[in-house]
Parts: structure tokens; C-alpha cells; sequence
């Protein structure tokens, strides 16, 4: 079996827009429920977009707790790549597989329109088959969107090539126009130290045939599927291309708790 | 024991706080000039039981860490209170 998997938690509405785009690309996909702790056999991993848990606390801050997180987890550390689009890029930073936060956007509304974005970077498995530079045009559809981190964890993200999308206008250049949402350094998508997580707000799964607008997204679903097939080794079961387990995201975000104000009783 | 629980989360300084901002512009346009540095956050009470004092301010530092606020850009504080052992005396004939 060379499936993607789909998670679906409760409340997730782009489940299947991705198991439905995956098939136009002739990719096998699967659903996988948020119960599920089983993750074998699987070549990589789809977080759909929705509104797990009604959003409610922060976005994805219930759904890093369902059952299939600590599998997730375990798989990524294990270098399985792992997608998280929208509330799927919610729920990988609230679960400290990705760092920073998604704040609510400056414009205070739900924003659904069509957006270009610029490729960073060609090191994860969605942007394997792209030239950095490259500039894709993607739907958003998010409320809570503003990519966050404190300075120096933006530093260290641009340090380190994880910024994979970053919001541009049409001829690739970032404005203040073309941020939608106020996110800092116009991030639109990032990647773990090692380049196998990824998160990104806007939706590739809905731009993947031309009465939908664009074909973009394909390009990078195409992708995941294809490192993940080689990353997995045809017909084995335990992935051949296993990497040193590394928490850094992980780190950068306790980092950041290192500095909070937290704890302080309140009278 | 139980004890009464109140955390209080807000965005740390220097994350920008577009609802804290509209507010701000709200209470100015109603006239109240003198009003700065408006922030928006949560409020989360609830009743909690625990053998003591120091086990309840424990768990809900724990709650605060692990779920309530997220570290990266929220900052929280809580304060918990006992409850009088007559209040849930009340609660008892109240179920009988």
C-alpha cells in the first residue's frame, strides 16, 4: 500500500476535498480517524482544514489531543511527512510539531479568497518538485491565520530555510497588500528543522483543476505523494529512509515559554 | 476539598491584539478619551477537588501549561479559592 493518509477529526470539513484531490491525481488515499493510533503503512500524512473541536479554547488547541496526535508525533519524528493545511497547520503548532502560533487575522474576519504565495524553499516534500521562487496562486479560508513567533524564533526560522510559504503579489514580491492576514515576515507555511512537517494556511486540495480556479496545488500534493512513496522504499513496511529522531520545534516553542509571564498567582 | 478556580489568560505584550485595538477605538468614539492600551482575553472558573491547597494550585498549573494558554504567544494567571465547607452542605440538602 503506498496510501496517504487523511485524519479526520471531529469537525474537520476538508477531509475530503483532499482524499477527492488526491484521487484526481491518481494518488491512493485513505481516511484516518482521530481515534486511530495506527499509522503503519502509510507514506505520509494529510492534517485536513476545518474547525476540529468547534475551534473552541484556540484553533486545534483540543484536536492536539486526540488519540491519533501521539502516532503523528512518533511517525514524524520517524521523518514521515506530515502535511497540516489550515486548521491541520493550527493543530501541528499547538501540538509543538511546528513552531510559533496562528492568531486571530488583523482584519478580525473569516478571509476566503484566492492568494499567490512564493515557494522558499525546495527541501520538503511539498516543494520537492519546485524552484524557490516559484510563485503559486492558492485559496485561504481561515479566521485565525496571523503566523506568530516570538523574534528570535522568526530568526532562527529564516536561519534555518523553514519558511516554505511566504504571501507575495502576483510578480513574487511581498507587500503589505498581499499579507493577508497580518502574519509576521508574511509567513504563509513552515517546515520543522528537519523539513518533513509541514503547516500552511492556505488550501492546495482546492486548487487542483481549472474550474476551481487553479491547478497550483497539485504540484504540491504530487510531490508529498511521490518523496512519500520513495521516503517509504517500495514494498516495505518500516521506511527505509528513517532520520535521527530531533524535537527542535519542539524546543523553539519551550523557548518560548520560557519566557512567558506565566504561573504568577493572582490575587 | 474543593476549591473555587479562576484563570485569567491574555496575549503577551508586544503580540498585537486586533480585538483589543476595535474596542479601544469603540470606547473612544463613545467619548471615553482617557482609555489606553486595551486587551482582549479569557476567562476560564470552574470548581475543582483536591486533597489540599498546594495539589489544587498544582493541577491547575499543570491545566495552564498543558491546555489552557499557549505559551508561545498567551501569558495566565490564576487564583484558587477554598470553598466553605458550608456551601457545599447547601449543595447536599439542596440534592436531598
Amino acid at each position: 500500500m503506498n496510501a496517504i493518509g487523511v485524519v479526520v477529526f471531529p469537525g474537520s470539513n476538508c477531509d475530503q476535498d483532499c482524499l477527492w484531490a488526491l484521487s484526481v491525481l491518481g494518488a491512493e488515499a485513505v481516511p484516518v480517524w482521530h481515534e486511530s493510533t495506527d499509522l503503519s503503512g502509510l507514506v505520509a500524512l494529510i492534517l485536513p482544514g476545518g474547525f476540529s473541536y468547534g475551534d473552541y479554547l484556540r484553533a486545534g488547541a483540543i484536536a492536539r489531543f486526540s488519540p491519533v496526535m501521539q502516532a503523528v508525533a512518533r511517525q514524524a519524528e520517524a521523518g514521515l511527512p506530515v502535511l497540516g493545511i489550515c486548521n491541520g497547520f493550527q493543530i501541528l503548532c499547538e501540538a509543538g510539531l511546528l513552531p510559533g502560533a496562528l492568531l486571530p487575522n488583523v482584519s478580525g474576519r473569516f478571509q476566503c479568497e484566492p492568494v499567490h504565495v512564493r515557494v522558499e524553499t525546495a527541501r520538503t516534500p511539498v516543494t520537492a518538485t519546485c524552484e524557490p521562487g516559484t510563485v503559486l496562486q492558492l485559496p485561504i479560508a481561515h479566521a485565525q491565520g496571523r503566523y506568530f513567533a516570538p523574534d528570535a524564533a522568526l530568526a532562527d526560522l529564516e536561519a534555518r530555510e523553514q519558511v516554505v510559504f511566504r504571501y507575495v503579489n502576483a510578480a513574487g514580491e511581498p507587500t503589505p497588500e498581499s499579507n493577508p492576514n497580518g502574519s509576521l515576515h508574511a509567513i504563509a507555511g513552515v517546515c520543522n528543522r528537519e523539513g518533513n512537517v509541514i503547516g500552511m494556511m492556505p488550501h492546495p486540495e482546492r486548487a487542483v483543476h481549472p474550474q476551481l480556479g487553479s491547478t497550483d496545488g497539485r504540484l504540491l500534493l504530487a510531490a508529498l505523494q511521490k518523496v512519500g512513496v520513495s521516503w517509504r522504499g517500495p514494498g516495505t513496511d518500516g521506511g527505509g529512509g528513517q532520520r535521527a529522531p530531533a524535537a527542535a520545534s519542539v524546543e523553539l516553542n519551550a523557548q518560548a515559554a520560557a519566557g512567558s509571564g506565566g504561573g504568577r498567582q493572582w490575587q | 476539598m474543593r476549591f473555587r478556580v479562576s484563570v485569567r489568560i491574555c496575549l503577551k505584550p508586544g503580540v498585537l491584539d486586533p480585538q483589543g485595538q476595535t474596542v479601544e477605538a469603540a470606547l473612544h468614539s463613545l467619548g471615553y478619551t482617557g482609555v489606553q492600551g486595551v486587551g482582549v482575553g479569557k476567562a476560564i472558573e470552574f470548581i475543582l477537588e483536591a486533597s489540599c491547597l498546594a495539589e489544587a494550585e498544582s493541577q491547575v498549573e499543570g491545566m495552564c501549561r498543558q491546555l489552557l494558554a499557549n505559551p508561545v504567544m498567551e501569558q495566565y494567571e490564576w487564583k484558587v479559592e477554598s470553598v466553605a465547607e458550608r456551601a457545599s452542605d447547601e449543595e447536599r440538602a439542596v440534592r436531598a
